[in-house]
């Protein structure tokens, strides 16, 4: 600090601009103090930020722009297996035909082939051709979302992205468990998510993922009102939960169908859902259910009201069995009931054939008629090639993976389940020709006999004995009673080792049920012979062949047998302990000790070796 | 010396201001905070159920007594008005107040002692005078679309407060009544069933209530917005205490050429708090309020027969008349009521 002297003029008219400069440098930093004031975000809204980045960078990945070849319509989908397997709405796809082409983020486009579809809850699921290193999404748990979670949506909406790179939208879960209506009996959104994250056309068949960036909803409906079909902060995607209990179903190429409880329920005065009505041939009605009961869980459930009924049973396919707990009198009952179809089946696949008929509504929004001499942006899309040349030609990879057939979306996926699950059992059960006499214990240690050959079979257990001839009334043969018919299921077995699946009659995949309490998944084929269903369950992994179900008839229960305790037995891998049950009772537990079959070696080929290539 | 004090200067500034850490995170997680702000928004239903004319809307619980506050709409106009809890639960309401202005109304629900959780319009966010709201990222908790039914939760979109302004808004030929201060958010609210849900912040602390599907009368946008607990908390005292229970006009035509307090010859005292008490400050010589008797230092307590606990309610109250109907005012002075009718000059 040096004091100013009056002596020193010189050095102090130096000090003095010194200063000068000080002053005008202060006062002009205090001015500009707005622009110098740098906001310093806090470090967790960059961490937070940096992971929200990252999680969206990586999800996108899996997006897909969904076009048919005609270029006109389209939406999204989400790759779900590197061997390009991908979801999509069956809205997005049903006017497409057999072939699609799907844009990827990285630019490239890739030719897709429809696989299955569920048209009451709006799925398809589609395959992707050319590369067995897709990227794809994680699967999330859809009942883990809580509302007030963060979410997005990837997609095409308005089909803006030429480039294939899709729109990213950030919001939250406004609902969980939500319902919304079908039209007609078809695209009914049951148990979905509701997200205020935008939603538009060309949306529809993409992911909603979670913060983290997991799969836990396809998009596909929204709530529209007075501003016409543009998002106003409420859209609806289907829970990843709903679809992986249908993947299986989906992959086996069928048109698939939802569950029906066979009774309707409503609220009483008390808030109480309780049946309003039951059709008597159901399994429903079969394992005890009768106007009047409460219904009070149902699956994992508990149930308070008609909306949560129906949100549950939407999200299981027809056929499954689930567990259901009922009050009657005060007195809680449960059971397990086999789920009915909701549709006819030839009426699904009409409404199938309409859907795609119908002409295909683009998802760009209507543009203000003032604005659209003004806009530069180029025509709407891709001009449209002529519908028959489109419809006539499949690329050659599509065709290689496609085969049309009444009920099916693409046949060649539900040959290609068949062989891959036959040939593999096959590999372990090949030799079991007729006839087969089959000794062992029941757990008290008495013994029983079983002697089944393509005419006749025989049953002697320690209460009885009892046969059964397999002639024109195959139905009617139902022996030993209270059994349901187990010779008769031991026969039908007999007769798809012995004819194969080209010639036991109508045989295809079903896809994958839950057997057993502890719900583990089975694959599952279907034969159908003079008039019986039978159901054959198979170990996904192995091909072992786990239980059989075999109905005689529409409306009575199945004769259930499953296999455990797989061992060499007589040269073969075969299942030692069995357990035999009908309606409500077991009717047995075997504990198998010998197994005679016939000699002959049994002639079925191993179906076209077509099973190493996928 | 200087010197030295214009370098500290200088480092102070160079320093910046002091960092502003952005909001801290929410002492509890926002799926806790959301429940207990579902768990006192309620469904309405009552009257409607055609396109654009929905049968039913949203509510607030709003005492430990069962009143609901929710918009006064067509669909309140039943006697079978039924409101539904989030748990549930099912009441069948009463309308017992009204209050044009701010298009609200309150419900009482026969809830006989139970005990439920509701929003203290006391001890609402955004309260204090000249507090920021701006800015503040909320949380629109409503039964829109009437997607919820029985026990199902209300949904809830999310925003952020982006504007402060007096509302200038239509429905159709309908012009709204109230012009006072709104919150603009950008969250979806515009949307059927939306009115007269819950706009909080981030701790659930309620800052306003969802409004009507309204457009801007400049531009003809769809507006997302919520009236201030701060501007709607007299009027909500005044209905719950029962001074503003006349069932309402649930469609107020609006006059040609409205009456103005100018026109009057009286002038109130300056609106500076949002419930200035509507004390005459002066009145013009040889004006109608002359003639009539009125004096400076009335309070002005009721026009035409509806309480007015404001200057903007006293200024909207008069508004209502076309310019030469007459209008009665009834004004407390030194303790007593008195009534005078007046007439604007042609």
């Amino acid at each position: 600090m040096i004091p100013l002297r009056l002596q020193n003029m010189s050095a102090a008219m130096r000090i003095a601009r010194y200063d000068a400069w000080l002053l005008l440098a202060l006062a002009g930093l205090l001015t500009a103090r707005s622009g110098l004031a740098e906001v310093q975000p806090d470090e967790a809204v960059r961490g937070a930020e940096k992971a929200r980045i990252a999680s969206i960078a990586r999800a996108s990945t899996a997006a897909v722009a969904v076009f048919d070849t005609a270029g006109k319509g389209g939406g999204s989908g989400v790759l779900i297996t590197a061997d390009g397997y991908a979801l999509t709405n069956f809205h997005v796809v049903a006017a497409c035909g057999p072939s699609m082409k799907c844009g990827l983020p990285d630019g490239r486009i890739y030719n897709a082939v429809i696989v299955g579809i569920d048209p009451t809850g709006d799925v398809a699921l589609i395959q992707l051709l050319g590369r067995s290193d897709f990227p794809h999404a994680v699967w999330g748990d859809s009942d883990a979302v809580r509302v007030g979670d963060w979410a997005f949506t990837v997609g095409n909406p308005f089909l803006l992205a030429y480039d294939f790179q899709p729109s990213v939208a950030w919001g939250m879960i406004s609902g969980v468990h939500r319902y919304q209506y079908p039209a007609g009996t078809l695209l009914e959104y049951t148990d979905c998510l509701q997200t205020d994250a935008a939603i538009n056309p060309g949306n529809s068949g993409g992911p909603l993922f979670n913060a983290a960036g997991q799969l836990i909803g396809i998009n596909g409906r929204g709530s529209f009102e007075k501003r016409g079909r543009v998002n106003v902060g409420v859209g609806y995607a289907i829970s990843s939960n709903q679809i992986g209990r249908f993947l299986a179903h989906l992959k086996s190429g069928r048109i698939v169908d939802h569950a029906t409880l066979g009774a309707t329920v409503s609220s009483d005065d008390q808030g109480r859902v309780v049946v309003d009505d039951i059709l008597q041939r159901s399994d429903v009605y079969r394992r005890g259910l009768r106007y009047g009961d409460q219904l009070v869980r149902f699956a994992d459930r508990p149930i308070r009201t008609v909306n949560g009924l129906k949100n549950v049973l939407g999200t299981y396919p027809r056929g499954w069995r689930v567990p259901l707990t009922y009050r009657r009198k005060g007195k809680l009952v449960d059971i397990h009931v086999r789920l009915m179809g909701l549709h006819d089946q030839a009426a699904l696949y009409n409404m199938v054939g309409q859907e795609a008929a119908k002409p295909v509504e683009s998802p760009r929004p209507p543009t203000p008629p003032e604005h659209q001499h003004r806009s530069p942006l180029p025509p709407d899309g891709p001009r449209p090639r002529q519908k028959t040349v489109a419809a006539a030609k499949l690329p050659a990879e599509v065709a290689q993976r496609y085969e049309a057939r009444r009920g099916y979306a693409n046949y060649w996926y539900n040959l290609w389940h068949q062989r891959r699950i036959w040939n593999r059992y096959q590999q372990q059960t090949a030799m079991l020709a007729a006839p087969w006499r089959i000794a062992g214990t029941l757990p008290g240690g008495e013994p029983f006999e079983l002697s089944v050959a393509a005419k006749r079979a025989a049953a002697t257990f320690p209460w009885g004995k009892s046969g059964a001839l397999f002639d024109a009334e195959l139905a009617r043969s139902l022996s030993p009673p209270r059994s349901g018919g187990l010779l008769l299921t031991l026969h039908l077995w007999q007769r798809l080792l012995a004819k194969g699946l080209r010639q036991y009659g109508e045989v295809y995949y079903l896809g994958q049920m839950p057997l057993g309490n502890l719900g583990q998944r089975a694959d599952c084929l279907v034969g159908i012979y003079a008039g019986i269903e039978t159901h054959f369950y198979f170990d996904p992994e192995s091909s072992e062949l786990v239980g059989i179900d075999m109905f005689p008839g529409d409306e009575t229960d199945p004769c259930e047998v499953r296999f455990a305790d797989f061992a060499l037995l007589a040269d073969q891998h075969l299942p030692r302990s069995w357990m035999i049950r009908y309606g409500d009772h077991e009717f047995a537990r075997l504990k198998i000790q010998q197994w005679h079959h016939g000699s002959r070696p049994v002639a079925v080929p191993l179906e076209s070796p077509q099973l190493e290539e996928k | 010396m200087f010197r030295a004090w214009a370098l500290c200067g200088m480092l102070l500034v160079f320093r910046g201001p002091v960092a502003r850490g952005v909001e801290t995170a929410p002492d509890r997680p926002l799926r806790t905070t959301i429940r207990s702000v579902q768990q006192r928004v309620v469904k309405i239903y009552g009257a409607g159920g055609m396109r654009n004319f929905e049968a039913y809307q949203s509510g607030l619980l709003i005492s430990s007594e069962g009143h609901v506050l929710t918009a006064l709409s067509y669909v309140l106009d039943t006697d079978d008005l039924a409101v539904v809890l989030d748990d549930g639960s099912r009441f069948t309401a009463r309308l017992i107040g009204s209050d044009p202005i701010t298009e609200l109304a309150l419900l009482q629900l026969p809830t006989e002692g139970r005990s439920l959780p509701w929003f203290d319009l006391q001890a609402a966010a955004g309260t204090e005078p000249g507090q920021a709201i701006v800015g503040t990222r909320v949380l629109a908790v409503s039964n829109l679309f009437g997607i919820a039914t029985g026990a199902e939760p209300a949904s809830v979109l999310q925003g952020v407060v982006t504007a402060m302004v007096p509302l200038d808004a239509r429905r159709g030929q309908y012009r709204s009544n109230y012009r006072g201060l709104v919150y603009v958010v950008d969250a979806q609210t515009n949307n059927p069933g939306a009115s007269g849900g819950a706009l909080t912040d981030w701790q659930g602390h309620l800052l306003g209530v969802l409004g009507k599907e309204l457009r801007s009368r400049a531009t003809g946008t769809w507006l997302n917005y919520a009236l201030p607990v701060r501007e709607i908390r007299g009027v909500v005292d005044d209905m719950l205490a029962g001074r503003a229970n006349r069932a309402a006009d649930l469609g107020v035509a609006q006059p040609e050429s409205p009456l103005t307090a100018a026109a009057l010859g009286l002038a109130l005292v300056p609106n500076i708090l949002a419930r200035t008490p509507p004390y005459i400050d002066a009145i013009r010589r040889h004006s109608p309020a002359e003639q009539g008797g009125l004096q400076a230092d009335d309070l002005v307590v009721l026009v035409a027969g509806q309480p007015t606990a404001s200057c903007q309610a006293v200024l909207e109250a008069i508004g209502q008349h076309e310019r030469e109907d007459p209008v009665r005012l009834s004004v407390l002075r030194d303790g007593q009521l008195l009534e005078i009718e007046l007439r604007s000059p042609k």
